[in-house]
């Protein structure tokens, strides 16, 4: 079996086996496994309008994807892409909000606030990671609680006089496209699609074509020789958490300027973020790989919306199954012994 | 006479490779068997399929004259064969009994007794003279130490038969002979033993006969008092080896290196490097001897950029170098093949060829405007894997992938290649086999020839003398002496090597 084969088959047999398990815990619970099914699948292939809602929720997804892809790829788990996407989401819009410029300056300076709100937020683990040795993963987990809550009283207390959102930002910052949404029978599909996959390319590119991306890269792999080799570890700490937060802070730019078009009280997180790194991990953190795990899990998360309304299935179904994928992937050990013992088979039955 | 253990006409293959052919191997009761070949040779194969690890494809394995089938470890285990790895495999924060009784526990009413554990371990550790405390934690104990719990480990499950993987790699001289000694006993005990090695040296000391293999090939079993370390490496490599590095004398020029007064602490305010001085200048090789822990690193990495020095100067080519961050060191003309090729020298999950230029990707042609240029790495790293003979199916394989010789010639092609005016080389030979070492030694002298300085660190004697076209040796930070290698004996070193600055005296009192 050749290698790519082998990287693809793990996460397409972890999804199988996501659903079949699925499946058994519909049956097991009473519920219609195949209608269940069936909603789902109309709930985001039925009518124009859920497909341009799977594209919709499937662009953050991406992006959240990338930001906590592109540190995994340099050695840091960024766990705070929640946090990032919240201060993101606020930078965007109160940009959005605060100005009043023509199309062509507002928009890009209110997608650039939002990446580098997120990008300021992801320095401070960076920061303390690369100059006290502290852990990302600490760090960044408190920084979501401290995101969430700050971006909340900002919103009562600056955006507005005590309200629970914002207005609407002006037309001239937002991504919504009359045509886009037209097209898909009104749904909230906006540009920012565009981004994103724009996105997977800059990733792309730094890794695997740039002097910084391979800097970035053999610190990640080995601090130790990188420093012997003359790089600045602790500066290539920062960029890496920086890169990723700016990714991070452009999902929550996503929903500000595209889906909402403003930025409300929040009563907990979005877990957008959270759904990233199942999303990473289920895309091998691989540019492309994410795009098709952010696929996935946006058709689930869209299409599960209908299940309850025409099979009476509850949506968290999806949940549990999303959960199971992760569960199926993150155990690729057992999956691994399974195929290597099939093609072992394989190969001494050749031999007879 | 009886053999113990006899594997014959042993046969194993993985997919595309033959790893071993026609291999015999009998061990006779109360021997030390060497297995002798170069890295990749396919001793740590042989030494798989005798403890259950792999299955043979021909052959067969007789204990005590029966054929067996060993299928998995646990029959191996139950056969007496026991196996001590070169790389241990204990849990540091365990005690020394707790390790030794892992898997084996001896339970009473559901608990561990603890007690009688420590007793047994006792009892063995003291009939084989291995003087192991049984309560001690093993992250508190020496490397040799560690070696004797997992040889214990091996007695305690009642292994007759001890395979040692390399044993010496990662000992000091003095637990080298503390080994050796333990071997004897061993053997007294009516044990027998089969010793991995490479190292000439070894097996004309302690061996009784030896197995030699060869690119997977047997070549044959020999009696070690029949023949000489000359023939063995000749019949391990495949061709004329020689041991002796071929050197003209030294023409040495101007200072390159000049270390004056050189003090490095550690993180506790202790001097590591101690008032240093010492010069190395064009076309000359100075070896630094010394016992394992006496401020080498700290020197190396002083000189590099990597730590802070306290106090004293140290300059290249007049300029001085520790004002400069780590890479406008390297760019001021100084190679460095590190100690630990692994942790220092290689990013092992990048592919070697990205790996051949990781103190120049940055510069051009192999990078232009922040953008890299793979068609200029791929053939600089064609290049120099054919000019320093790199064994790898291809510039794009991870460098994880290749053996250790392999490793260390691509650093030190990556590192020559960058034509420094000094060249440091820490440990270069490290667990290399002598047709590596040969190899690697002929390039430094090669470096020193064409006017650059070397300074060579290494734990090996042997290396040192070899090599060195003047020999500084360090004692606790310090250069207690310089001596010509010409000069001067293993012993009068190794004397020197342990602090006593009047050599005379010492080699009186050791006549």
């Amino acid at each position: 079996m050749s290698n790519t084969i082998r990287k693809i088959s793990i996460p397409v047999i972890s999804v199988l086996l996501g659903i079949i398990v699925g499946t058994i815990i519909m049956l097991v619970s009473g519920y219609d496994p195949a209608a269940a099914y069936i909603a789902l699948w109309n709930g985001a292939f039925g009518e124009v309008y859920f497909v341009g809602e799977v594209v919709r929720q499937i662009t953050p997804l991406i992006l959240a994807g990338l930001a906590v892809a592109f540190a995994f790829r340099t050695g840091l788990f960024n766990i705070g892409v929640e946090g990032q996407l919240i201060v993101g989401w606020l930078a965007a819009v109160w940009v959005g909000v605060a100005f009043d410029l023509p199309k062509i300056i507002h928009l890009p300076l209110a997608v650039l606030a939002g990446a580098a709100a997120g990008a300021l937020w992801a320095f401070v683990p960076g920061f303390l990671k690369a100059r006290f040795r502290v852990h990302e993963v600490i760090v960044s987990i408190m920084m979501n609680y401290i995101a969430l809550h700050v971006s909340n009283y900002l919103i009562r207390n600056v955006l507005t006089e005590k309200a629970d959102r914002t207005e609407n930002i002006p037309a001239s910052a937002s991504l919504r496209s009359d045509f886009l949404s037209s097209m898909t029978d009104y749904s909230r599909l906006h540009w920012g699609i565009l981004i994103a996959l724009g996105c997977v390319l800059i990733m792309w590119l730094i890794l695997q074509k740039t002097v910084k991306g391979y800097e970035l890269k053999a610190v990640g792999f080995n601090q130790h020789a990188s420093q012997y080799a003359g790089m600045n570890v602790n500066r290539n700490i920062v960029l890496s958490m920086v890169i990723s937060g700016a990714f991070a802070g452009l999902a929550g730019t996503m929903e500000g300027l595209g889906t909402f078009e403003y930025v409300s009280n929040k009563a907990g997180f979005t877990g957008v973020g959270f759904d990233g790194i199942a999303v990473a991990l289920l895309g091998a953190n691989g540019p492309l790989g994410i795009v098709f795990a952010a696929a996935l899990f946006g058709f689930l998360k869209v299409g599960a919306l209908n299940m309850p309304l025409e099979a009476g299935v509850p949506n968290e179904m999806v949940d549990i199954i999303i959960a199971l994928i992760v569960f199926f992937v993150a155990a690729n050990y057992m999956i691994r012994i399974f195929l290597e013992k099939l093609s072992k088979n394989k190969s001494k039955k050749g031999e007879k | 006479m009886e053999y113990v253990i006899e594997m014959l006409n042993i046969r194993k293959e993985f997919p595309g490779i033959v790893a071993n052919n026609n291999i015999t191997l009998q061990v006779k009761k109360g021997e030390i068997h060497a297995l002798l070949g170069e890295n990749g040779a396919g001793k740590s194969t042989l030494m798989n399929v005798l403890f259950g690890l792999y299955q043979p494809e021909r052959g067969e394995i007789k204990a005590r004259g029966k054929v067996v089938n060993i299928s998995n470890p646990n029959v191996a285990n139950d056969l007496g064969i026991g196996m001590v790895h070169q790389h241990f495999m204990l849990i540091d924060t365990f005690t020394v009994t707790e390790n030794i009784i892992l898997g084996k526990e001896t339970v009473s009413k559901g608990k561990i007794d603890l007690k009688k554990a420590e007793n047994e371990v006792r009892e063995i550790s003291e009939r084989y003279g291995l003087a192991v405390d049984p309560k001690a934690k093993i992250s508190d104990i020496s490397v040799g130490m560690q070696q004797r719990v997992e040889i214990l480990k091996t007695l305690y499950r009642g292994a007759e038969i001890l395979i040692f993987d390399e044993p010496t790699a990662v000992l000091t001289p003095q637990e080298i002979t503390e080994l050796i000694a333990i071997f004897r006993t061993l053997i007294k005990e009516g044990k027998s033993i089969i010793l991995i090695t490479h190292k000439l040296k070894e097996i004309m000391e302690v061996c009784d006969r030896v197995t030699v293999i060869r690119k997977g090939e047997g070549i044959g079993t020999y009696d070690v008092s029949g023949t000489n370390p000359t023939e063995l490496a000749n019949l391990m490599v495949g061709r004329e080896v020689t041991f002796k590095t071929d050197k003209k004398a030294s023409h040495p020029k101007e200072t390159v290196l000049e270390i004056s007064d050189l003090t490095v602490k550690d993180t506790r305010g202790v001097p590591v490097v101690n008032s240093l001085n010492l010069n190395v200048r064009a076309g000359e090789v100075v070896g630094i001897a010394g016992v394992d822990g006496n401020g080498q690193s700290e020197l190396i990495e002083a000189i590099t950029g990597l730590i802070k020095k306290d106090n004293g100067s140290i300059k290249l080519n007049g300029k001085e170098l520790s004002v400069l961050t780590p890479r406008k060191i390297t760019e001021s003309g100084i190679g460095h093949i590190p100690q630990d090729r692994h942790k220092h020298g290689l990013v092992l999950d990048f592919p070697i060829g990205q790996n051949m230029v990781l103190q120049t990707y940055y510069k051009q042609p192999f990078s232009k405007a922040g953008f890299l240029n793979k068609r200029e790495i791929d053939l600089k790293a064609k290049t120099l894997i054919e000019e320093y003979d790199v064994r790898t199916p291809g510039a794009h394989t991870p460098a994880r992938a290749l053996s250790g010789g392999n490793q260390q010639k691509a650093i030190i092609g990556r590192e020559v290649d960058r034509n420094p005016d000094l060249l440091i080389a820490a440990q270069p030979t490290r667990g290399l086999d002598v047709g590596a070492i040969e190899f690697i030694h002929k390039r430094l002298i090669e470096q020193r020839d064409k006017g650059k300085a070397v300074l060579l660190i290494s734990f090996e004697l042997e290396e040192i003398l070899n090599v060195s076209d003047r020999i500084a040796v360090i004692f606790e930070g310090n250069i207690i002496a310089e001596v010509d290698p010409k000069n001067t004996t293993e012993q009068e070193l190794g004397l020197l090597m342990a602090g006593s600055k009047d050599k005379k005296v010492g080699v009186e009192k050791n006549v």
